[in-house]
Parts: structure tokens; C-alpha cells; sequence
């Protein structure tokens, strides 16, 4: 089954004629995703590597059915392109772009949060991640399909190339995935661990979670609490920046330790006392997963 | 982006919010002069601060409150180009190279006011405590209930009635109400005009004869938004910053000083943090955090290279790279590259894979440079402790 994107995912990509557009809606057809177009305001009526090129995300809409849209817009320019997603009525969307101004997102989140259109509601995957990919269906995303191989472990991570390291361990062991989903490393995100986790508890393809976070925030606490009372699923657990000094800010916008809240040794206590797997080194993460799945 | 004390007060100040006169100084005349044009106008009492960006600043002696020029002058004299050392310093301090000389208030409450982004609630919030002039993050802590708060709605801003409901709650006398509305409403107005991430007053105070003022203020940009505020960008000043973390921050790389041996060149914020985990757990330390980005080009990862190698402490380096939008064979190419340009002979420990990862490892075996590769990032983490401690 799956989550979120799967054979009956059609595609549109915003910004499709940038560079970084270009590159992705290629691999991600490479993939077998079912790209159906793009858009670019301006050059609409244009085609662009054989896909039709529109406008608005409205009129991409109309024109080819899509329902799910993937951006690569320039910082400046990508809250813009998540409203106007929004607005089109996506049931999903996925922002890759990474270096959204915070103001911005927290006016952006407010109103994808209350887009209830006929009762539908948009769900916003990102801003700053790799977005999402269910192995041998479809992927929408930045990651390399390659590594990925069909099966039963959904993984939901902060991190994009943390989840590419978690789905390599996996695959090597012959572990397949069903659903990667990278949630992002921005402060606000439109989907949090807790949402994916729900997503992927009740996918009954999915009979082994990975959840990966990293320093900054309580959302891992939080989902600690909600797998505690929940999840049923065996859960292996990793959060990165275990040495990472408080007050720096590691990379992502969240990714800070700050007034003693946000550290791992908070968020790994939470998680292990959730009954979750959790492993110190980024490298055991396979391993410990076989072990829970009874395949090491 | 962190800014000085005085840089947030000039710009309270465009706000409305009151602050205390008072000008920024970077010499002993220059402190001696604005000391005395605070005396001559009638104070009689003055503060010398140190303008670093760390706080605590008062408790390890850069701030002194006296009531004489000569006193000025002593203070001045003993705080410009002191090493100022505080809990977020570091042990090896801070160098003071400018002093905001003020006029001194006469204290009568000390209150705290504070707007920061809740992320879990992702939304601002405003805060107030009648626990000022106190580390926020104990009080919190310590007696949550001793800070209000007032969640924002974008869609309308920080209303007044939010605004009188911490000042009641504050304790303020009614005459001072008005003017504290009218002081939390410049504050959202700064905070979300400058894209700020964080601001705090603290103390917020009320003085003998009912004033309300900014006795101090902290202010952090986002700097994600700075494409937008050009006038803002010019108030960072570098000499607060590590400079390697300002070299770096000039080709856009995500670089972080730290205190080991093993350098890291990384893509991906979670993996690089990941990394410095996984050499602490193979019995070594992390010279640094380094982000090379997902869009990274060949000059990108050449100047980080040269930022790497800058670093005396270095004795190897450690390149784990999983391809999702940088390719592999992109980064093998700068790696030799920058390897033979910049003659480097310090061992480099390679783990690589993703996106067109065989052509990347061709790249490599056909340079002729000597790379160590580890299969995995494990295996890669041995090889690099292994190397940094020479015994390979």
C-alpha cells in the first residue's frame, strides 16, 4: 500500500525549468513516477524536456489531473509557491526548497493548516527536505532511487541524507522500505514526525517504523509520547547531533540546542523510556532494525 | 545574526520603544567625552558596558554603573580590550572593542518582555515576567508559571488587548498601561519588520518616577530572511565571529569551529551532525561541522577544502558524502582537484554513495592521489581516528 505517493501519484513540479527542477523531474520519471508537467510562471505554453509547462499551479491542475506537487522555487519565491499549491486545491505538496525565511513559513503554515476547501485539506511535507518515496511505486523527491528496495519498514527523518544512510543500511540487509518520508529540518514543517507516524501505523504494508531526528525543539519527545501510546509497531530510533555544542546552530534552521531544551540525551531518554530502539551510532541503525524484524 | 546591545537599542529606538541615551564608543577619549556629555546634561550616574554578543556579561565585569568622570574614565579604561569571559563565551573569552557608555536609571521594577517563534505551536509568542533582570531560560524551568504568554495569530498580528493582559499581569500601575501597550506593540513591530528570530528586553524596567524602558535588549535575525534587509546585513560585525566561520559563511558553507582533530566535509545537515557522533563513538573528536549543501559546485567544495586545511589542529580528513542532489562524481572531481591545487598531505578518508557513485569512486582511483575509502561510514570513521592518531 504505502503512503502518500504511490502508482497513482501524478505529478507537477514548480519551478520545473530551473536547474535543480530540471534534474529532479527527470530522476524522479527515471523512477517511474508518473511526472505529468510543470510550472513556471512565464513560460507557460512551452514544453520542457517533453512536459507541458504552465503558468499557475491552477491551470496544471485542470489541464493534466495532477494531485500531487513538488517545489523547487528559490527561497525568496517558495512560501508564494506553497499558498498557491494550496490554494489549487493539491491534496499534497512537497517543498524541498530549503532557506524559507521563518516569518514566512509561520504565515504560510497558518493558512495550509486551515485550507479546508469542500472539507479537503492540503498536507504540507517540508520545506528543507528530501521528500518522499515509496520504493518501487513512486518517489517525489531529491533522494537517489537506486538505494531504495520494496518491502515493509516505513522511516519518517528530520534529515535527508540521514535517510538515504538508514534506507542503505536497510537495503543491504535486504530489508525493503515501504515508505521514506523526510519531514525536514526547518523550525516549522507542515508535517511533523507524529503526523507521519500515524500515516505510516495505520499503512498495513508497514510492519517496522525508523524514526530519525536530530537536536532542536520537542517534536521527537512528543513522538516519543504518541508511539508510547499508539503504536503497536516495533520502532528503532536515531537522533543525530549527540555531540553538537548548545547555542550553534548545526546546519538546519532548527537544528539548536537553546535554553537547555533540544538536546539528544532529552530526546534519546523520551524515546527509549517510549519503548522505542533507540541506537547511539547513525551506523547500527540497520542492524538494529533486522534485529526487531528477527533478520539479523 | 547576533547584533550588539547598542545596534538593537538604535533600532528600538526607530520603533518608539524608549531606551536609555547613550552612544557607542570604540576608544578611552571617545568614552571619556560621551561619559561627560551625560554628567554635563544633568545624570548622575552613568554605565560603562561591553557591546560582545554574548550575554552574562555584567557577572564577569563588563559592566560598571558609576558617578564620576574619573570613575567613567577607570571603567572605560578596564573594560575596552579586556578578554570579557562568560558562561557563553567559552573559557578563552571575548575581546571588548566597543563600550556603550548610558545614562543610569533609577531602578524601581525589573520585568522581562520576550518574543520567540513556539515551534511546536508554530506560531510567535510573547512573553512577560515579573522575574527580570534573571536568566529566562531558569525561570522557565524553575516556575513556568511565573512567565505569561500571548500566542500570535499572523493572520492579524500582536493585538492590544494581548498586549494589556501581560501588563496587568506585569502588576503595572495603571498610569503605566498606555505606555506599555504602546512599548510591546513597537517590540512586535521591530521583531517582525527585521525578521527577527528572537528579542528580549530583559530587564524591561519601570523607573522611581514611572518611566518604562529597555534597560538591555537582545536581537536575532533570521538569517534566511537577510536577502531582504540589506541595512541589517551591514550591522554584523565579524570580529565577533570565529574566522574560519567567516571565511566560510562568504561561499555560503554551513561551517562550525569545533575543538578536535578530524575534520569533516559533509553533505547534509543531520548527516554531518551524524558524522561528529559517529568519530566520537570511534574513540576521536570532530574538528569541525561542515555542511557542503545539497547544490554544492566544484568551487564550493574547493573553498571548503581550503577552510578545512586552515585549521591547525587538523591532522586528517574525513569526506562522507551520500549523494541525493550533489552528485558523487561532482564531489570526486572537486576533491582532486582541490586535493592537487592545494598539495594536500594530510590523509583523507573518503565514504561515498548515492547518485552516480561508480563514476565518482573511478574518479578517484584513476587521480593518482592516495585516498583511503571506507565501505562504510563506520568502517570510514575507524580509518579517519586511525589516521589522526598516526598509527595506520
Amino acid at each position: 500500500m504505502a503512503v502518500l505517493v504511490d502508482k497513482n501519484t501524478r505529478l507537477i513540479v514548480q519551478g520545473i525549468t530551473g536547474r535543480e527542477g530540471t534534474f529532479h523531474a527527470k530522476a524522479c520519471a527515471e523512477y517511474g513516477t508518473k511526472v505529468v508537467g510543470g510550472v513556471t510562471p512565464g513560460k507557460g505554453g512551452t514544453t520542457h524536456e517533453g512536459w507541458p509547462v504552465f503558468n499557475t499551479v491552477e491551470e496544471a491542475v485542470k489541464e493534466t489531473g495532477a494531485n500531487v506537487s513538488v517545489i523547487f522555487v528559490p527561497p525568496p519565491f517558495a512560501a508564494d509557491g506553497i499558498l498557491e499549491a494550496t490554494a489549487a486545491g493539491l491534496p499534497l505538496v512537497i517543498c524541498i526548497t530549503e532557506g524559507i525565511p521563518v516569518l514566512d513559513m509561520v504565515k504560510t503554515w497558518e493558512v495550509v493548516r486551515q485550507s479546508q476547501p469542500d472539507g479537503k485539506k492540503t498536507r504540507l511535507i517540508g520545506p528543507n527536505c528530501p521528500g518522499v518515496i515509496s520504493p518501487g511505486k513512486a518517489k517525489v523527491g531529491i533522494m537517489p532511487g537506486r538505494i531504495h528496495k520494496e518491502g515493509n519498514v516505513g522511516i519518517v527523518s528530520k534529515s535527508g541524507t540521514l535517510t538515504y544512510e538508514a534506507v542503505y543500511q536497510l537495503t543491504q540487509r535486504g530489508i525493503g522500505q515501504s515508505t521514506a518520508i523526510g519531514i525536514g529540518g526547518d523550525p516549522i514543517i507542515g508535517t511533523t514526525h507524529i503526523d507521519a507516524l500515524k500515516l505510516l501505523n495505520e499503512d498495513p504494508e508497514t510492519e517496522a517504523i525508523i524514526m530519525i531526528g536530530e537536536i532542536g525543539g520537542t517534536a521527537e519527545e512528543a513522538a516519543a509520547k504518541y508511539i508510547q501510546e499508539n503504536v503497536k509497531k516495533p520502532v528503532v530510533g536515531f537522533i543525530a547531533g549527540q555531540t553538537a555544542p548548545p547555542g550553534r546552530r548545526m546546519g538546519h534552521a532548527g537544528a539548536i540546542i537553546s535554553g537547555g531544551e533540544g538536546t539528544a540525551a532529552e530526546k534519546m531518554k523520551a524515546m527509549s523510556a517510549a519503548g522505542i530502539t533507540v541506537v547511539k551510532s547513525p551506523a547500527e541503525i540497520g542492524d538494529a532494525m533486522a534485529k526487531v524484524l528477527g533478520k539479523a | 545574526m547576533k547584533i550588539h546591545e547598542y545596534q538593537a537599542k538604535e533600532i528600538l529606538r526607530k520603533y518608539g520603544v524608549p531606551v536609555p541615551s547613550g552612544e557607542m564608543v570604540e576608544t578611552l577619549e571617545e568614552a571619556d567625552r560621551a561619559a561627560k556629555d551625560l554628567f554635563d546634561k544633568g545624570n548622575a550616574v552613568v554605565v560603562v558596558k561591553a557591546q560582545i554578543h554574548a550575554g552574562g556579561r555584567g557577572k564577569g565585569g563588563g559592566v560598571k554603573v558609576v558617578k564620576s568622570l574619573d570613575d567613567a574614565s577607570k571603567a572605560a579604561k578596564a573594560i575596552l580590550g579586556m578578554q570579557l569571559v562568560t558562561h557563553q563565551t567559552g573559557a578563552q573569552g571575548q575581546k571588548v572593542q566597543r563600550l556603550l557608555v548610558e545614562e543610569g536609571s533609577a531602578i524601581d521594577r525589573e520585568l522581562y518582555l520576550g518574543i520567540v517563534l513556539d515551534r511546536a505551536a508554530a506560531r510567535l509568542v510573547f512573553m512577560a515576567s515579573q522575574a527580570g533582570g534573571m536568566e529566562i531560560e531558569e525561570v522557565a524551568h524553575a516556575t513556568p508559571e511565573k512567565i505569561y504568554k500571548e500566542y500570535i495569530d499572523p493572520a492579524v498580528g500582536f493585538q492590544p488587548y494581548q498586549a494589556r493582559s501581560l501588563a496587568f499581569k506585569l502588576g503595572l500601575k495603571s498610569t503605566q498601561i498606555n505606555d506599555a501597550v504602546k512599548f510591546m506593540l513597537g517590540l512586535y513591530k521591530a521583531f517582525v519588520e527585521t525578521d527577527s528570530t528572537l528579542m528580549e528586553i530583559n530587564p524591561f524596567i519601570t523607573t522611581k518616577d514611572d518611566k518604562l524602558l529597555a534597560l538591555d535588549c537582545k536581537i536575532n535575525f533570521d538569517d534566511n530572511a537577510m536577502f531582504r534587509h540589506k541595512d541589517l546585513k551591514e550591522l554584523r560585525d565579524l570580529a565577533e565571529e570565529d574566522p574560519l566561520e567567516v571565511e566560510a559563511s562568504k561561499f555560503a558553507l554551513n561551517y562550525i569551529k569545533l575543538d578536535g582533530s578530524i575534520a569533516c566535509m559533509v553533505n547534509g545537515a543531520g548527516l554531518a551532525m551524524a558524522t561528529m557522533d559517529i568519530i566520537e563513538y570511534a574513540g576521536g573528536k570532530a574538528a569541525n561541522f561542515l555542511d557542503v549543501g545539497g547544490g554544492a559546485n566544484q568551487e564550493q567544495i574547493e573553498n571548503a577544502f581550503g577552510i578545512l586545511l586552515s585549521d591547525p589542529n587538523v591532522k586528517a580528513i574525513f569526506i562522507n558524502i551520500f549523494g541525493g542532489i550533489l552528485r558523487v562524481d561532482v564531489l570526486a572531481t572537486a576533491v582532486v582537484a582541490a586535493a592537487k591545487k592545494l598539495n594536500v598531505q594530510l590523509p583523507i578518508i573518503l565514504r561515498l554513495e548515492g547518485t552516480n557513485v561508480e563514476e565518482g569512486r573511478k574518479i578517484l582511483k584513476e587521480s593518482g592521489l592516495k585516498f583511503e575509502v571506507g565501505a562504510t561510514m563506520k568502517e570510514a570513521a575507524d580509518l579517519a581516528v586511525a589516521a589522526a592518531k598516526g598509527g595506520k
